[in-house]
């Protein structure tokens, strides 16, 4: 008997039944959502009243920005508004990805044609967009155009560098099997370069929509004419010191962009998601 | 400048590397002269330690590189290459992958679907055509990958460690499962591998390579007939052959 002394037993687990989404996936973001609502009424009620000397209209409560928000008056606006922001963010959007895509694919022929371009990407990435939006009005004039170049000018690296990647991505073994094959130059980028980039492709227009939503919003900060954007809506808002109706108009733009975020992560599982490994969700 | 003519039809030679090299730009030699053939039936192993230009052997012999001396003779368009990793590309199901070769080098829709089907079926795929690289084990990609190549209905095999990868008992018997279609199709083959039992196994003749520069150092001739049965690698005659081979190989090193 001794030797089973120092011997534990350990009784089987059986399955835990799943039932619907497990209660983990939501435990975290109601979590999220309840601490950085809390932390806004915390930076409402007590930072701004203690710290500020009683300035707390200047933040103001969640609750107060939704109802204030969703008043007859500003609701109708902002739903204009966030229709043009859309717009201008698609549409450059749809020309950075155009571009973007032809460069990269251009750019991975041959290497002295990527290294012809690619000091000059990565340069022209490092200006920051503020400082190039003022020179876009006097050349292009204040209205739909310039608004849609800022678009096309921030979401463009991130699409040419993540194709290029892609394109590039591909193992010296499947090209071998090309060569092998006497393929073309065109077969190889139809059959093996352009599908296998097509991760990091998608990785790209996911960061470049969300990046484009910015640049519209910023764009309309600079160049007025035309339709009534958010970026408008929230610095008119601002200058009368409707600060409900800001931030109001600040969540909207923020929720434009998880929605193109989210949009082109569905698109991507869509088309790549039956064949594609997933090493982790989300991030990209 | 090494001429790559034809393969002589009637003589049943598939491959023949005569006083073949390859010198790399910066003076490496990478295969000091090497002189062989692969007959038609016959299943040729080279054993040699890592980094001995073995798996340049079939790069040359496929043209994917080039040789600087010496003559290579070999009809490329009848070549099978299965690579060490099974290379399928993840977004094309089994068929597709299977189906690959031969539609870049645009085979005829009709033949493609049958011999692409039968070459599933060969290996031992059927009920997999529709499903993705992602879902398949080690050995299941490695049948694709085989399937592939077979399609093409090749006279000559090259075979660059393609089990290296797999567990034992896979290995075993995708082995057993080559040399049924070697067998069956009557290709040539060109294999190469690091493990002696794999190649005593498999061949009708074992080539040994040195350290590189690569070259021939000796050359044994498997006695044992085809098919061939799993028990053999317990067979004293076949541990005897393993041996020599071994003591070859082990003599290269030193």
């Amino acid at each position: 008997m001794s030797s089973v002394d120092s011997t534990s037993v350990y009784t089987a687990v059986p399955p835990a039944a799943r039932r619907g989404p497990r209660l983990g996936s939501i435990v975290g973001p109601v979590l999220g959502f309840a601490f950085f609502v809390g932390l806004w009424y915390f930076t409402h009620y007590w930072v701004l009243e203690n710290v500020f000397g009683k300035r707390n209209h200047l933040v103001p409560a969640p609750h107060v920005v939704v109802r204030r928000s969703l008043e007859p008056i500003p609701r109708g606006d902002m739903i204009a508004g966030l229709g043009w922001t859309a717009l201008v963010a698609l549409v450059g959007l749809m020309i950075a990805i155009t571009l973007g895509t032809a460069l990269a694919v251009l750019m991975a022929q041959a290497k002295p044609i990527e290294q012809a371009f690619w000091p000059y990407l990565i340069a022209a990435q490092a200006i920051p967009i503020l400082a190039i939006v003022p020179l876009i009005g006097v050349v292009l004039g204040f209205g739909f155009w310039s608004r849609i170049l800022v678009c096309v000018i921030i979401s463009f690296f991130p699409i040419v560098s993540n194709t290029l990647f892609g394109l590039l991505g591909a193992e010296r073994s499947q090209h071998d099997l090309f060569t092998l094959q006497g393929a073309s130059r065109w077969t190889r980028l139809l059959k093996l370069q352009l599908p296998g980039a097509l991760p990091a492709i998608f990785t790209g227009f996911r960061i470049a929509a969300g990046l484009s939503v910015i640049g519209a919003v910023v764009g309309e900060l600079f160049f007025r004419k035309g339709g009534k954007g958010i970026g408008i809506l929230m610095d008119q808002y601002r200058s009368r010191n409707m600060y409900p109706q800001t931030y109001g108009a600040l969540v909207l733009s923020s929720l434009l962009g998880v929605a193109v975020f989210v949009f082109f992560g569905w698109l991507s599982k869509l088309v790549i998601g039956r064949w594609h490994e997933q090493t982790r969700q989300g991030a990209g | 400048m090494p001429a790559d003519s034809p393969a002589a039809s009637g003589t049943g030679r598939l491959l023949s590397f005569d006083e073949v090299a390859m010198t790399f730009p910066d003076g490496t030699h990478a295969v000091d002269p090497v002189s062989f053939g692969v007959d038609a039936g016959e299943f040729v192993s080279v054993v040699g330690p890592s980094g001995c230009g073995k798996s340049t052997l079939l790069r040359i012999a496929s043209g994917l590189t080039a040789h600087t001396a010496g003559t290579v003779t070999v009809d490329r368009r009848a070549l099978g290459y299965v690579f060490q990793d099974a290379t399928l590309l993840p977004w094309r199901t089994v068929r597709r992958n299977v189906e690959l070769l031969a539609e870049l080098g645009d085979m005829a829709q009709a033949e493609r679907r049958q011999r692409v089907a039968e070459a599933i079926h060969l290996v031992g795929l059927t009920g997999f055509e529709d499903k993705y690289p992602k879902h398949l084990s080690g050995g299941m990609r490695m049948r694709a990958s085989l399937a592939r190549s077979l399609v093409l209905e090749p006279d000559v095999f090259l075979f660059d460690e393609p089990f290296g990868a797999l567990d034992e008992i896979t290995r075993e018997r995708l082995n057993d499962e080559l040399i049924g279609l070697f067998q069956a199709k009557q290709f040539g083959a060109l294999f190469i591998t690091h493990s002696i039992a794999e190649a005593v196994f498999m061949s009708t003749r074992v080539l040994v390579m040195s350290a590189r520069p690569g070259r021939i150092i000796a050359e044994f001739d498997v006695p044992f007939d085809y098919p061939r049965p799993p028990e053999l690698r317990f067979d004293p005659e076949f541990a005897r052959l393993s041996g020599e081979v071994s003591q070859a190989l082990r003599s290269a090193h030193a």
